[in-house]
């Protein structure tokens, strides 16, 4: 696997289509001492609920939690963007929302939150696009990997949809490509070489 | 030194000649979200990089209206986020209906879809007459669109949902006439409220509210610029009195957190305290 030696501060991470089922797998093999804040773009509709963060909360050993606005990032916290708002980064670490127009035709839009990550965390920011029916967040992440960051997809073959991990891939040949398993070992190992 | 360090500089001295030029301060606006609005613009005015919008800013008011209408134009509709509306029925108005006269500010109105939903409920509650609605917004293209009451008829069907889930009695069409295929609010509604420029960056106080909207406007302005106007909230409103912020709007992260009690956190509905 790719080295680790960069420091990173950040995680951002994109996912769509069969999102749910990813994260419930990532996120809840997270160990309790995972000490880097992870922000996540889940494409969930305008008016859904905050279930999904207080399931993934339940069932996670970390805490997850809908972001407000202004809120300090803060390490070993899972960060989802709220439905029906852009979820960014601004300078002094903390995150801010908007309702600026639909990107991607969507709204939270990975690219939003990746243009915005990359321009703060730079090459301490980790980006990882899962499974998706769409195009957000390549352009993201090829401004993640412009500005020194890392960026990892996962395996089109091993996502329940394919499309956007391909045009991930395609926009950033680049991009480590794992499967999901790879991707939460990928994360351990990091959270533990943070530690030394 | 670095292309988005140098890039931050431009974006620097554009705020600086839009201020000085136009007062109009963006200076505390939450930057990453006024980057990506002036990139916005960049790409509609066939520009690549923010300098290049300071000589054509500065000589051109057009171009600074344009500017001005991609900052300030927010999406809004009828009823948006309807347990909202719902909640202020329920918990506000049994308070509100204690006084024999009241005033409400709508600040941040954009186009006045929020503030017409909120004359209708008032309305079905008994209480429309009692009320004196001040709705203000900085951009004085919206506040005409508001002054109209006139609405695409599209959105309607939206709309009706809306009002149904915010506690609506009555049929939504009971409060609008067809006007051309779209939809005119009746007079009624519409000289309930007095739409007026306002800026929350640099106007002052509006006196005695009882209650103070102003939702999904503070997710654009800084930390900074968030306690100023959070300070112009309190000195506007009465002891006791209300202020609704967006869902995702909190007075949590601010110093002037302890002048207000939380009556909900998920509709973040706040009290001032005595």
């Amino acid at each position: 696997m790719k080295n680790t030696a960069i420091e990173v501060k950040f995680i951002a991470i994109g996912v769509s289509a069969g999102g749910f089922e990813v994260l419930n797998t990532l996120v809840t093999q997270l160990p309790a001492d995972f000490s880097l804040p992870i922000a996540i773009v889940q494409h969930r509709s305008a008016d859904s609920s905050g279930y999904l963060a207080e399931h993934l909360d339940i069932s996670a050993k970390i805490k997850v939690k809908d972001v407000f606005d202004k809120e300090p990032i803060s390490p070993g916290i899972v960060y989802l963007a709220p439905p029906d708002y852009h979820l960014l980064i601004e300078r002094g670490f903390f995150f801010s929302l908007s309702r600026d127009d639909k990107v991607n035709f969507s709204r939270p839009s990975i690219d939003v939150l990746f243009e915005s990550a990359a321009d703060i965390y730079r090459q301490a920011c980790l980006a990882i696009i899962l499974t998706g029916k769409n195009h957000d967040g390549a352009m993201g992440l090829a401004k993640i990997v412009a500005t020194g960051g890392t960026a990892i997809v996962q395996n089109p073959g091993s996502a329940q949809a394919s499309e956007m991990p391909i045009a991930a891939i395609k926009k950033v040949p680049t991009a480590s490509v794992y499967t999901l398993s790879q991707i939460t070992a990928y994360l351990i190992t990091l959270n533990k070489n943070q530690k030394k | 030194m670095e292309l988005t360090e140098i890039a931050e500089i431009e974006i620097d001295t554009l705020l600086d000649a839009i201020r000085r030029r136009y007062d109009y301060d963006f200076s505390n606006y939450a930057r990453s979200s006024l980057k990506r609005r002036i990139n916005g613009l960049l790409i509609k005015e066939k520009l690549d990089m923010p300098y290049q919008l300071i000589p054509r800013i500065l000589y051109d008011e057009e171009v600074f209206n344009r500017f001005l209408s991609e900052l300030s134009v927010t999406v809004t509709e009828l009823y948006r986020e309807p347990e909202f509306f719902l909640n202020l029925v329920e918990s506000i108005f049994p308070v509100l209906n204690t006084y024999p006269y009241f005033k409400i500010w709508h600040a941040g109105c954009a186009t006045g879809e929020e503030a017409y939903s909120l004359a209708v409920l008032l309305k079905e509650a008994g209480l429309l007459s009692r009320a004196k609605i001040y709705a203000t917004d900085y951009n004085n293209k919206s506040i005409d669109i508001a002054k109209q009451g006139i609405y695409s008829a599209e959105n309607i069907k939206a709309g009706n949902k809306g009002y149904l889930k915010a506690g609506g009695k009555h049929s939504f069409s009971d409060y609008y006439t067809d006007h051309h295929g779209a939809i005119k609010f009746d007079d009624e509604l519409k000289n309930s409220i007095t739409f007026a420029y306002h800026n929350l960056v640099k106007d002052g106080v509006f006196g005695e509210m009882n209650l103070i909207i102003c939702r999904n406007v503070f997710i654009y302005f800084d930390t900074e610029l968030q306690n100023y106007v959070l300070n112009l909230f309190n000195e506007s409103a009465i002891s006791k009195g209300f202020l609704c912020l967006g869902n995702k709007e909190t007075i949590r992260f601010s110093i002037l957190k302890d002048k207000f009690d939380t009556l909900s956190e998920g509709n973040s509905i706040y009290r001032k305290k005595d």
